[in-house]
Order: structure tokens, then C-alpha cells, then sequence
């Protein structure tokens, strides 16, 4: 689902910076980030490791302090009110952040009790995320006995207790297997298709190519490519006169400079 | 939803996962109980109940008990169960949610009294056959109770600091030791005045020596409210303070 050029921002960066201060000096691990994310889209972020993806995504998730600039999630800055930016957000990070010793069915329902709904309604809502997720068999074994891909269709249960506006995902098929990978992806959509904004990091291209409706892409704490897949691949045709037009892959090897052309570091930024 | 509401859900989590892993439980009992057979069994010939005046009429072992109610105390799993949970990522899944970030590190502690009154409660019925009587009766048992639940919070809060700190289990692990040098720089064998003076100087500046005096009051005598008060005055102070600091170090957790 994409929502129209008149819609609202789910999702608003602007000069987002995160310094970390350490024995060794100060790191800038985000240099200045702007975003505009449009209510109903996937939005990729990509970028290579250490680039500043999971940093950004934890300060649009409140879950770090922001150095300076501001953020807003579905309308709400999440400085000034993060419980109620917690509120509107759902967030799977890279690990499946899950309790090993609770059973799928104990942990949906403590998560919707925590964002307040009653012991009746928490295990209503459990009972259809469960569905939801085909998670129901192994609904009351505990969650140490899941598989890969089952605990990260319950950690996408978790983040949606509360039916978020706004659904953040970490590399969320970073581990699958294909078939695994596939469920998650199929999930997504469907998540999506019901109105939910998706804020998705990955490093897998192909991912964000199937998902995304538009994309950006982060190198050294900067924003240097942003754009639709297509409009981004069609930049890099004309810009490097290709015949035909290059991969996503291709977009994000000239992007970060990581490509044979360029040496890696050299940052362009360009608006697609 | 309160404070104390969430405070309670995550505590019950906590006490979930304490009933899942019985294994951590068995050391926490097993441990002072060895504790107390071995020191009865080294000292006790040395303190017959007849000729000892400390002992007021009780057992040895009466005397020993505070020390292995207290080592049981000190062996909260709170802070590596939160290292887990940080460690594995469930710990910002919780963060995320919308609940007053003490009651995330509250909850812990909660779940820690409660533990604490349960293996206290056990501990002194395997003591019993030591010949151990709650001098106190069953007013001073409950008093007992709250005072070791109190001290089991205040240690799994300190434990809680360097897990939080550290974000390390080796790290935490290692803190939980400090106990030891505490609990041996007490009156631990004999009253305070039967102690060299530097021993004593160290014990009073100790305040487990308060606690462990509290609770041997509590066993060996009817109510004496000097030690109590100065037991539950050193646990209200040790323990506002742990708390003060989690939530302090949990509001600017990044």
C-alpha cells in the first residue's frame, strides 16, 4: 500500500545526529539525517554495516537518546513524549527480542497488557496474532523450543499488540532460511496492506526491491540515495549512460562507493 | 496503567521464570544450608548453649542462622536474568513499550522479596532440626521475613546497578562476590564486643553487621527494638538508595 503525495508523514527526520562518547573521542555514528516517510508505505533503509541504519531506526524508536535534531512518528516528536510515540510504534529489532522461557501465548499477553489492555482483551488480541501468524500450534509451548522463523513471526506478533501506525523493522529476515524469508516478506505485506506503515532495514536488496515502496540509502551517518527503486535505478542509467537498467545491487554498490569505479568513502548524494 | 500495576505484570514475569529454572533455585538453598552445618560444626563444641550467654539457651546453630538467611538473600538471579534479557534483546522489546521505565527494573525487585520469602520461609524449616526456636514467635518469623526480603531487594538493586551498567553477565557475576568479604566482616561467629578491635571497627562500619544483628535478635530474643530499629533503618536507607539509582541509571539507559 502506498499512501497518496497528500498523505501524512508517519515517520519525520530532521538533521537527526548521534554522537557516542567514548575514551577514544567522540564517534558521529549519524551525521545530520532528514527522512519523510508517507503514511501507508514500506520504506527501505538501507546501508552497509556500521552505516547508521540501527542507530537512526533506535532513536526513531525511542529506545536512544538523539544528540540533536528532531524526530516525529506518526505525528508525535519522540523526545518530548515518548510514551506516547511508544504508543503509536511497533519495533522488531535485529535479535528477535524475545523471552525464551515464556510460551508464545504468555509473552503476546503480558506485551498487550504493558500497552494497557485488560487481562480479557490481551488474551483476545493474543489469540489473534497467534492466528494471524499461523503461531497458534505452538502457541503455549515455550519460546526457547521455536524455530528461526517462528520466533520472528512472534517477535512481528509482539510488535503488534497494539496495532501500531507505524510497524519498525530491523533486518528482519537477517538468519532465514528462504522459505522462512518468504513468510516474513508475505507477513509484511499483509501487515501493511491492513494500513500499517512499515519502516524496514535490510541488507538484503532483493528484499527491499520485492517490499519497498520507496527506499534511502544511509552511508556514514548521511542520507545518500533516496528515492523509489525504480526512479533510483533510472538516475544511475542516464548518470552512468548503462543500456539497460542497472539492479538495486548496482544502485547501492555506486551509492555507498563501494563499487570497482568508485573507491569506497567518496559520498554523492543524490535525490531520486 | 500505575506504576505499581506494570511493576507487578513484569514482576510476575520474573516470578515465572524463577519457577521455570528450579535449578537456580537449589544452590540458593542448598549453599547456606551447607554454610550452617559447617560452622556449627567447626564452632559449635566451642559455644555449648548451657555455658554460652550469648546464646541465650538456643543452639549454636540459632546464632549461625542470620548468616545463611542472609547468603541465601544475596544469591538474586534478578540481575543476570535482566543481563539475559538485555543480552538477547527482549529488554529493549520492554523498553519499547509505553510503562514508566522504573517499573522495569522495580518488577525485578519485586519478584526478588517474594523469592526471598519463600526460601527464607524453607531455610528455616531445614534448620529446625538444628534445634532452632523464633525466640520472637510468630509476630518475630514475620518480621523475620520482611527483614531478609528487604535485604534480598537492597543487594539484587546494587546487583541490578552493574548489570545495567555493565550490560555484562561475567561483570555481574563477579559483583554478586562483594558479598562474601561483607558477610565475613561481621559479627558473624560471635557478638560484636567478643571481636579484636579493628574486626570490630570494620563490622561497625559494615551494615550487613546491622541487618545480621536484627535478625539474630529476632531468634535468640523476645522483641528487643534496638537492633530491629537499627536493622530496618540501615535496609530503608541501603534500599531507597538502590532504587534511586536503578531508576536514575534506567532513565538515561541508552
Amino acid at each position: 500500500m502506498n499512501g497518496g503525495p497528500g498523505a501524512p508523514l508517519a515517520v519525520e527526520a530532521e538533521q537527526l545526529v548521534k554522537q557516542f562518547r567514548g575514551r577514544n573521542g567522540t564517534v558521529d555514528a549519524v551525521r545530520g539525517v532528514d527522512l519523510k516517510v508517507v503514511a501507508g508505505e514500506v520504506f527501505g533503509f538501507l546501508g552497509p554495516n556500521g552505516a547508521g541504519k540501527s542507530t537512526t531506526v533506535r532513536m526513531l524508536t525511542t529506545l536512544m537518546s538523539i544528540t540533536s535534531g528532531r524526530a516525529r512518528v506518526a505525528g508525535v516528536d519522540v523526545m518530548a513524549e515518548p510514551d506516547a510515540a511508544r504508543r503509536c510504534i511497533g519495533v522488531a529489532l535485529q535479535e528477535a527480542g524475545l523471552d525464551p522461557r515464556q510460551t508464545g501465548r504468555e509473552l503476546l499477553v503480558l506485551q498487550a497488557r504493558l500497552f494497557g489492555s485488560s487481562a480479557t482483551q490481551a488474551a483476545m488480541r493474543a489469540q489473534e496474532l497467534l492466528e494471524l501468524l499461523e503461531l497458534v500450534d505452538a502457541a503455549d509451548r515455550r519460546v526457547k523450543g521455536y524455530s528461526g522463523g517462528m520466533r520472528r513471526r512472534l517477535d512481528l506478533a509482539s510488535a503488534l499488540v497494539h496495532e501500531p501506525e507505524v510497524l519498525f523493522l530491523d533486518e528482519p529476515t537477517t538468519g532465514l532460511d528462504p522459505a522462512s524469508r518468504l513468510t516474513v516478506w508475505e507477513e509484511v505485506r499483509r501487515i501493511n496492506a491492513r494500513g500499517t506503515t512499515i519502516f524496514l532495514t535490510t541488507q538484503y536488496l532483493e528484499e527491499a526491491d520485492q517490499l519497498c515502496d520507496r527506499l534511502a540509502i544511509i552511508d556514514g551517518g548521511l542520507i545518500v540515495r533516496e528515492g523509489t527503486p525504480a526512479r533510483l535505478k533510472a538516475e544511475l542509467r542516464q548518470r552512468r549512460h548503462l543500456a539497460a537498467d542497472p539492479t538495486l545491487d548496482e544502485v547501492f554498490l555506486d551509492a555507498t562507493g563501494r563499487s570497482r569505479e568508485r573507491p569506497a568513502g567518496e559520498v554523492q548524494q543524490v535525490s531520486a | 496503567m500505575s506504576t505499581v500495576k506494570q511493576a507487578g505484570l513484569l514482576g510476575g514475569r520474573a516470578l515465572r521464570e524463577g519457577v521455570r529454572t528450579p535449578e537456580s533455585l537449589i544452590p540458593t538453598l542448598l549453599i547456606p544450608l551447607f554454610f550452617l552445618v559447617v560452622n556449627v560444626g567447626q564452632a559449635g563444641k566451642i559455644f555449648p548453649s548451657v555455658s554460652t550467654p550469648f546464646l541465650r539457651g538456643q543452639s549454636y546453630a540459632a546464632f549461625q542462622l542470620p548468616s545463611s538467611l542472609l547468603l541465601a538473600a544475596s544469591f538474586s538471579s534478578a540481575a543476570l536474568y535482566l543481563v539475559e534479557d538485555i543480552e538477547g534483546g527482549y529488554f529493549d522489546k520492554l523498553r519499547a513499550a509505553p510503562i514508566s521505565r522504573s517499573a522495569l527494573v522495580i518488577g525485578r525487585l519485586l519478584a526478588e522479596s517474594l523469592k526471598s520469602v519463600l526460601i527464607t520461609s524453607v531455610l528455616i524449616l531445614l534448620a529446625l532440626p538444628f534445634g532452632i526456636s523464633i525466640a520472637s514467635g510468630p509476630l518475630g518469623f514475620l518480621l523475620l521475613l520482611v527483614l531478609n526480603a528487604l535485604w534480598a531487594v537492597t543487594f539484587a538493586g546494587f546487583m541490578q546497578l552493574i548489570a545495567l551498567k555493565s550490560r555484562s553477565a561475567a561483570a555481574t557475576n563477579s559483583g554478586g562476590l562483594v558479598f562474601f568479604p561483607l558477610l565475613f566482616l561481621t559479627p558473624n561467629f560471635v557478638p560484636r564486643d567478643l571481636l579484636t578491635r579493628p574486626m570490630e571497627i570494620a563490622a561497625t562500619f559494615n551494615p550487613v553487621t546491622y541487618v545480621m544483628e536484627a535478625l539474630r535478635s529476632l531468634i535468640l530474643e523476645d522483641f528487643s527494638w534496638a537492633p530491629l530499629a537499627r536493622g530496618f533503618g540501615v535496609l530503608a536507607a541501603l534500599g531507597v538508595l538502590m532504587v534511586i539509582l536503578n531508576v536514575r541509571l534506567i532513565n538515561h539507559y541508552d
